[in-house]
C-alpha cells in the first residue's frame, strides 16, 4: 500500500519556530523550574545580606533611616578599641575551639567505627549535645558557671583542692575558656558524626591490604584514613568554622560579652551596637566586618584541602 | 515585729486583698463613671495591644490585669497585653516604629520614647490633667515625659533602686545605721569586708543594678558625662576621683561581681554571700515570701544612698513612661487607658499590689498606704523625688537614652576596676564613644 492520506496529499513536515524551540531548550526550562528556590534564597539571604552591606554606609538608627556617609562607620570602627577586641576574642575563640573540636571529634570517630557494643545508642548519645537547643545548655554552663553557686566550685571545695569559688565568668580570662569549653562540648557531636560517616566510605580492603603489608595503626591512618577523609574534613571544618565565627546564642547568654567585654564576638558586639544602642550603620559595619575573616576560612578550607589529583579522579603523580 | 493588718494583706500577694479600695461591682461602676466623663472618648470599634514589661512581682501583674478588664468593661475596648523582659522592650520599640507596625503602646524604661519622638503621640493635654488633679508632677517626670514643649509619653511610676544591707552584720562592723555619706560608705565597706561580711554592687550589664550605682558614684563625686549643652564632659579630674573611688570599694566587694547581671545581686544576698547591694525591694519581698528567708527578711533594711561631696542626692531610679505610638489608629483610646491607669481609684491598689517595687511620681500619692505599712518600704516611697535623670545635666533625649544602653558608664568604671585598663585609658574609650552619642 502506498501512502495515501484523505485528501491524497503528503503531509508537509511542520516547520519549527522560535518558540517551539524555546519550549524545548533545557536552559530556559531549568530556569523557570530554579525560579521558585532562587527567589527563596534571594530574599531571604542575598537580599539582607545586601541591606545589611548598604546599611553599613549609611547612618541608620534604629527608629528611623539614615543618609548614605561613605566610609565613616568603618572609620569609626578602625579606631575602636573594644571593636578589635572583638575582633581578637572572635579569631581566639574560633582557632581554639575549632581546632580542639577537629582533634576530639576526629578521635571520637575512629573510636566509635570501631566495633563496639551499643554503637547505635552510643552514637544517638554523642549526638545529644548539638541537639540540645543552644539556649538551654547555655543556660546550663551558666549555671555551672556562677560565680558564687557554681556545682563545680563546690566539688572542688568539698575534695579539699581550692578553698575559694572559682571566677569563671567574672575573670576576662576565665570567662574566655569557659565559653570556649561550652562551645567545644556543644559542637564535638557535630565534627565527630560527620567524619565518623566519612570514615565508613574508607574501603576496608584498603586497610587489610595495609595490615597484610605489615602496617601499623599510626602508618594505616596517616596514609589511608586521612587522606581519603580530606575532603570530609573539608567540608565540616568549613561549617564548623563557620558556625563557631558567627557564634552569638551561647556567648550571649553565658555572658552578654562581658566581663568587660571580653567575651564579645563579632556578632554579639554588632548586635550590641545595632539594636540595643540603636546604631543600625555601625552594627551593620561589624557584621561586614566579618565577611573577609570567613570568606578567607572558606577559602583556605576548599583549595587548601582538596588539591590532590587523585581525588579529582586523575592518575596519580 | 508588729505586723500591720494591711501588711498581712499585701503579704498574701493577692490583688483582690490589695486592691482594697475598689473591687468587683464598685470598681465598675466608678469606672463606668469614669467613662461618661473623661474628656478622651475612645473611638469606634477601637482594640488596643500593649507591650509591657514583664512584672517583678506577681501581685503587680494580677491587679494590673483588672485594671484593663475593668476599662475594658467600661469602654468596650479591649486590651490585649504581651510581657517582655524589660531590657528587651527597648528594641522591640525601635523595630516597631522603625517598620510602623506593632503593639499601640509601649511600657518601656528611661528614656524610651526619646529614642524616636516623632513616633510618639502628644500626651499634653493627659499630662496636664493628670498632673491638675494629683498634686502635680515630680521634677523628674517632667523632664523625661517631656520633648521640647509637648510631652511625649506619660511617666507611670518609677522602680526605686536602694541600698539593701544586713542590720547585725553592719552592727558588728561598728555602723548602728547605714552610712549617709560616701566617705563613711568607704569605711563602711571596708569594716564588713574585714569581717567576712562583703557586699557586691554589678559591674557586668546590669541595666538596672549596674547602671544605678556607677551613675551615683559618678555623679556624688562631681563627674558628669555631659553639661546641660550635652557638651561631653566626662574627662574631669572629677571622674577621675571617682573612679579611685569605685575602685577602692571594688576591694571591698565579694570576687565575681564583673559578671553580675541584675538578678546576680538577688540570689547572692538571699543566700547570705553577700550583705550589701543596691536593688529595689525585690530582695526583702523574696525573702518575706520565703519561710526558709524569714531570719534574712528580719535581718535586712534599706538606705538612701550615701551623698558625695557633692552635698546632694545623686540617684539614678528606673523610670517607666508609657507611649503610644503614632501608627495606632485609635489615639484616643490610648489617651484614655493612660489617664485610667493613673486615676487614684485605679493607681492606688496597683502600687499597693507591687509591694514597694514600684513609686509613683505624682506627689498626691504620696499617702498612699504602701509607704507606711512597713517602716521598711519608707525609702522608695521617695524613689521619684531624689532620682536625677538619666543623662545628668545634659538632655534626657535619644542621646542620653544610647548612652545607657551601650553602657558606656558601667563599662567605664567595669574597665578601671577589673584593671583592664588605668584611668586615662577607660576616660578616654567612654570620652570617644560620647562624643560619638552626642554630637
Amino acid at each position: 500500500m502506498t501512502d495515501v492520506t484523505l485528501n491524497g496529499l503528503k503531509p508537509s513536515p511542520r516547520t519549527v519556530t522560535a518558540w517551539d524551540r524555546l519550549k524545548t531548550n533545557r536552559s530556559w526550562l531549568s530556569f523557570w523550574f530554579m525560579l521558585p528556590a532562587a527567589a527563596f534564597l534571594i530574599l531571604f539571604l542575598a537580599y539582607p545580606l545586601g541591606l545589611g552591606v548598604w546599611l553599613s554606609f549609611t547612618d541608620a538608627r534604629l527608629g528611623r533611616g539614615g543618609v548614605f556617609v561613605g566610609i565613616e562607620n568603618y572609620e569609626f570602627l578602625w579606631e575602636d578599641t573594644t571593636f578589635w577586641l572583638s575582633v581578637f576574642n572572635t579569631i581566639l575563640y574560633t582557632t581554639v575551639a575549632s581546632t580542639i573540636k577537629f582533634a576530639v571529634g576526629l578521635y571520637l570517630a575512629l573510636l566509635l567505627n570501631e566495633r563496639l557494643p551499643f554503637k547505635a545508642i552510643i552514637r544517638a548519645v554523642v549526638l545529644i549535645p548539638f541537639i540540645v537547643p543552644t539556649v538551654l545548655s547555655a543556660i546550663a554552663f551558666w549555671w555551672l558557671f556562677d560565680p558564687q553557686f557554681s556545682i563545680i566550685s563546690w566539688s572542688l571545695k568539698k575534695m579539699g583542692l581550692i578553698t575559694a569559688n572559682i571566677d569563671f565568668l567574672g575573670d576576662v580570662w576565665n570567662a574566655r575558656w569557659s565559653v570556649i569549653f561550652a562551645n567545644i562540648w556543644r559542637g564535638v557531636p557535630f565534627v565527630a558524626i560527620t567524619l565518623l560517616a566519612g570514615l565508613q566510605t574508607v574501603s576496608p580492603s584498603l586497610y587489610e591490604a595495609a595490615t597484610i603489608d605489615g602496617a601499623t595503626n599510626w602508618q594505616r591512618f596517616r596514609y589511608i584514613t586521612y587522606p581519603l577523609l580530606t575532603p570530609i574534613i573539608a567540608v565540616v571544618m568549613t561549617f564548623s568554622v563557620l558556625f563557631t565565627f558567627t557564634d552569638f546564642q551561647l556567648i550571649w547568654v553565658m555572658t552578654r560579652g562581658g566581663p568587660v567585654n571580653a567575651t564579645h564576638l563579632m556578632a554579639t558586639f554588632s548586635y550590641q551596637r545595632a539594636i540595643m544602642s540603636g546604631y543600625l550603620g555601625e552594627g551593620a559595619a561589624i557584621s561586614t566586618a566579618m565577611i573577609p575573616f570567613l570568606l578567607g576560612a572558606i577559602l583556605v578550607s576548599w583549595f587548601g584541602l582538596q588539591r590532590r589529583k587523585w581525588q579529582q579522579g586523575e592518575s596519580n603523580d | 515585729m508588729n505586723k500591720f493588718t494591711r501588711r498581712t494583706l499585701v503579704k498574701g500577694g493577692t490583688a483582690a486583698t490589695a486592691a482594697s479600695v475598689l473591687t468587683g461591682p464598685a470598681l465598675l461602676e466608678w469606672a463606668k463613671a469614669w467613662a461618661q466623663t473623661a474628656p478622651w472618648k475612645p473611638e469606634k470599634g477601637a482594640k488596643l495591644s500593649m507591650l509591657r514589661w514583664k512584672y517583678f512581682v506577681q501581685s503587680e501583674d494580677d491587679a494590673f490585669v483588672k485594671l484593663i478588664e475593668a476599662f475594658t468593661k467600661a469602654t468596650g475596648v479591649h486590651v490585649d497585653i504581651s510581657r517582655e523582659s524589660y531590657e528587651d522592650v527597648q528594641p522591640k520599640a525601635s523595630v516597631a516604629a522603625n517598620t510602623g507596625t506593632g503593639p499601640d503602646l509601649f511600657w518601656g524604661l528611661y528614656s524610651l520614647p526619646h529614642l524616636f519622638p516623632q513616633k510618639c503621640v502628644d500626651m499634653t493635654d493627659v499630662a496636664d490633667y493628670l498632673g491638675k488633679k494629683y498634686g502635680g508632677w515630680v521634677p523628674s517626670a517632667v523632664t523625661y515625659g517631656k520633648s521640647g514643649n509637648k510631652w511625649i509619653c506619660i511617666p507611670i511610676c518609677y522602680s526605686g533602686n536602694m541600698i539593701n544591707y544586713r542590720i547585725e552584720a553592719s552592727k558588728k562592723a561598728g555602723f548602728s545605721k547605714f552610712p549617709d555619706k560616701s566617705d563613711a560608705f568607704l569605711e563602711y565597706a571596708k569594716a564588713m569586708k574585714a569581717q567576712n561580711a562583703p557586699g557586691g554592687f554589678a559591674l557586668g550589664h546590669a541595666s538596672g543594678d549596674g547602671n544605678g550605682w556607677v551613675h551615683w558614684c559618678l555623679w556624688s563625686q562631681g563627674g558628669n558625662t555631659v553639661d546641660k549643652s550635652d557638651k561631653v564632659i566626662i574627662n574631669s579630674p572629677e571622674t577621675a576621683k571617682a573612679l579611685e573611688y569605685a575602685k577602692t570599694l571594688y576591694a571591698s566587694m565579694i570576687p565575681g561581681t564583673a559578671s553580675w547581671n541584675d538578678a546576680s545581686n538577688n540570689k547572692a544576698f538571699l543566700a547570705g554571700e553577700i550583705n550589701w547591694t543596691d536593688n529595689g525591694i525585690s530582695i526583702y519581698v523574696a525573702a518575706k515570701k520565703d519561710p526558709t528567708k524569714k531570719q534574712i527578711a528580719e535581718d535586712m533594711d534599706h538606705a538612701y544612698w550615701p551623698v558625695g561631696p557633692i552635698g546632694k542626692p545623686t540617684e539614678l531610679h528606673l523610670m517607666y513612661p508609657a507611649m503610644a505610638m503614632t501608627y495606632t489608629k485609635y489615639p484616643q483610646a490610648c489617651k484614655a487607658l493612660l489617664a485610667f491607669m493613673l486615676e487614684a481609684d485605679n493607681f492606688n491598689p496597683w502600687i499597693e499590689s507591687a509591694q514597694g517595687y514600684l513609686t509613683h511620681c505624682l506627689n498626691a500619692y504620696d499617702k498612699n498606704p504602701i509607704w507606711t505599712a512597713d517602716p521598711k518600704n519608707k525609702v522608695f516611697g521617695e524613689a521619684a523625688k531624689r532620682t536625677l535623670t538619666a543623662g545628668g545635666l545634659g538632655s534626657v533625649g535619644e542621646k542620653a537614652a544610647t548612652a545607657i544602653a551601650d553602657f558606656v558608664v558601667l563599662d567605664m568604671f567595669a574597665n578601671y576596676c577589673t584593671g583592664r585598663e588605668d584611668v586615662k585609658g577607660s576616660i578616654a574609650i567612654a570620652e570617644r564613644q560620647l562624643k560619638r552619642i552626642y554630637r
